[in-house]
């Protein structure tokens, strides 16, 4: 099944400001990552997929669901963590998620338990029971993400969850958002302006700029295609660069690099074949995994 | 040597399949949780003080004026009457009650969290406003079942038990009137801003502001506009319209109503018909756009 699927998507505010232009995407259950620079449309995505505004052209479906029409199933089957500050601060975390677990359809006494399981889920435990207004930044991105949780949703969105995080912070909500994809079998869709965060955890990405697609696929075809080794030797590296053109492979120069596609495990033995038989004194030979950011690199300067 | 009786298992993330509950159930959730938080309950020590202190009072002037009425005979307020004499109580209570209710949602920002869950955006402020007139039904009905259980007690058989009742039912019927006004109008006044503080002096504002008007007219040279004054405030509003439907009820030889609406009677029902309707329909039309934002 297709988890999300949008045709020709388009959404104008007030007949002027393009938000979303033309977008065409479908996406399979897993962790999606959903990158684009500040005001690229990431939010009014969100908001289309939950039904809270309309398309002006074009058809949006989620779960196999159109939430403008069947707007309820949707949400039912939805959680969304807000990007921005959302939680009353009188209340206690288990006060806010039972309460919203009651106003999502669950029973009162299940919604107490599901609320404390969600809470204990996302590392919140005895401190559940203390007014929110005193938690941390990193205790406040959790509760927000146990809302979303708590009635089960099949669609996690999560808007910036690493927003205002410490590094280490921004490690642990990044590894707790991946085991919710995985261990819970809850497909998660991650809003970032940080490409390099969300490539780390995402089976597949999409990209926007300026309400258009920039690319969407899975994260393994934009790596592995573009995996290289950088060969470093002191010497003779033109005597290197004529003898590894004769072993066919496509050598690349990099100042004083030289980078030659991975193709398999050969590839490592005959560049050290060539460099011993040269008797050139190596000085490193690792791999590079090319980082998706450099996909987007050139667009996305243009637009910083 | 005892043998462990039980162990703890992380048994991991539990998928949930049992029921999940209708529109319905989901508007009574949000509602009670309404009602509850106008009294403070649920809610910090300190937002409790205010609620109930003027619960304390209410019940303290019915305590008072049953006893009375037993010791000697003398009744000093009829139930209709009762919720005259607590306006200002109740307009305070309202001025508390109402951004507790929606102000502080707006503010924290907590209001996403409600529009992206299967809950149509009607049904917020509904339930709330459903809420806030229940809250204030309760603060002026409640004392008046205690003075007709006191005064019930005290009667002489069973037909004057029925007399109580029959004049305890116009009572409290007013007093829906009372809380069905003054909730809508200080619940739209309150949603208009996250400030709590904004938000209660607002809602004093449109009650204490518009009462001067109706002093104005009430001394105009013409006597329609004497007559109609009661229209500008929605305290006097209110009891216009008390007046005209149960004009026995409210006026009494101790009690003098100083409002006469001549052949105005109906206009200031309709009046008070379309304010609410005006503001709950402008009450819709603010969570509409909140919903999108």
């Amino acid at each position: 099944m297709t988890l999300i699927a949008t045709e020709s998507l388009t959404k104008v505010y007030g007949g002027e400001v393009t938000a979303l232009s033309d977008l065409t995407v479908a996406v399979e259950p897993g962790i999606v990552g959903l990158v684009g620079a500040n005001g690229a449309g990431k939010s009014t995505l969100i908001k289309l997929l939950l039904g809270l505004l309309t398309p002006t052209r074009g058809r949006i479906q989620v779960l196999g669901l159109d939430p403008t029409v069947d707007t309820a199933a949707v949400r039912a089957r939805v959680g969304y963590m807000p990007e921005h500050d959302c939680l009353p601060p009188d209340l206690s975390a288990a006060e806010l998620v039972t309460h919203l677990g009651r106003i999502s359809g669950l029973p009162r006494t299940i919604a107490r338990e599901r609320a404390s399981e969600a809470l204990r889920h996302v590392g919140l435990h005895e401190e559940r029971h203390r007014p929110v207004g005193g938690y941390s930044t990193g205790m406040k991105q959790r509760v927000k993400l146990a809302q979303a949780l708590v009635h089960d949703p099949d669609l996690l969105l999560l808007d910036e969850p690493t927003n205002g995080l410490d590094p280490a912070g921004r490690d642990a909500m990044l590894a707790l958002v991946q085991r919710i994809g995985t261990e819970f079998g809850i497909s998660v869709l991650v809003c970032s302006h940080l490409l390099g965060e969300v490539e780390r955890i995402c089976d597949t990405l999409v990209a926007i700029d300026g309400g258009r697609l920039l690319r969407a696929d899975h994260i393994a075809a934009m790596t592995t295609a573009t995996d290289v080794l950088a060969v470093e030797v002191s010497e003779g590296t033109e005597a290197l660069a004529a003898r590894l053109a004769a072993l066919d492979l496509p050598v690349g120069r990099e100042g004083r690099l030289l980078l030659v596609p991975l193709a398999d495990q050969g590839t490592y033995d005959l560049i050290l074949g060539a460099v011993a038989e040269l008797d050139l004194p190596l000085h490193r030979l690792d791999q590079r995994r090319h980082r998706v950011a450099e996909l987007f690199a050139r667009r996305e300067n243009s637009h910083v | 040597m005892s043998e462990p009786t039980g162990v703890i298992h992380d048994i991991g993330y539990q998928r949930y399949t049992g029921p999940r509950l209708g529109r319905r159930e989901v508007f009574g959730a949000l509602y009670l949780h309404g009602v509850r938080t106008a009294f403070g309950l649920g809610r910090s020590a300190k937002a409790k003080i205010f609620p109930w202190l003027v619960v304390g009072i209410v019940l303290m002037v019915a305590a008072a004026v049953t006893a009375i009425r037993s010791q000697i005979g003398e009744v000093i307020m009829t139930y209709a009457q009762f919720a005259d004499a607590m306006s200002w109580l109740v307009i305070f209570f309202v001025a508390v009650a109402a951004p507790e209710l929606v102000s502080r949602d707006l503010r924290s920002g907590v209001l996403p969290l409600y529009f992206s869950r299967p809950l149509p955006h009607a049904d917020y402020p509904l339930a709330k406003l459903l809420a806030l007139v229940t809250a204030l039904f309760l603060l002026l009905g409640a004392p008046q079942l205690l003075m007709f259980l006191g005064a019930a007690f005290t009667a002489d058989g069973i037909s004057g038990v029925w007399d109580e009742l029959l004049d305890l039912l116009p009572g409290l019927l007013y007093a829906g009137l009372w809380a069905v006004v003054f909730a809508s109008i200080g619940l739209l006044v309150a949603s208009m801003t996250g400030k709590r503080a904004f938000a209660a002096g607002g809602i004093v504002a449109v009650f204490l502001m518009t009462t001067p008007i109706v002093g104005i007219l009430s001394v105009l040279p013409s006597q329609a506009a004497n007559q109609l004054a009661g229209i500008a405030s929605p305290p006097t509003l209110v009891q216009g319209v008390g007046l005209w439907t149960m004009h026995d009820l409210l006026v009494t030889e101790s009690n003098t109503a100083d409002l006469d609406l001549g052949a105005f009677g109906p206009v200031y029902a309709l009046v008070a018909v379309a304010l609410v309707a005006g503001c709950v329909a402008l009450l819709l039309a603010r969570y509409k756009k909140v919903a999108a934002r």
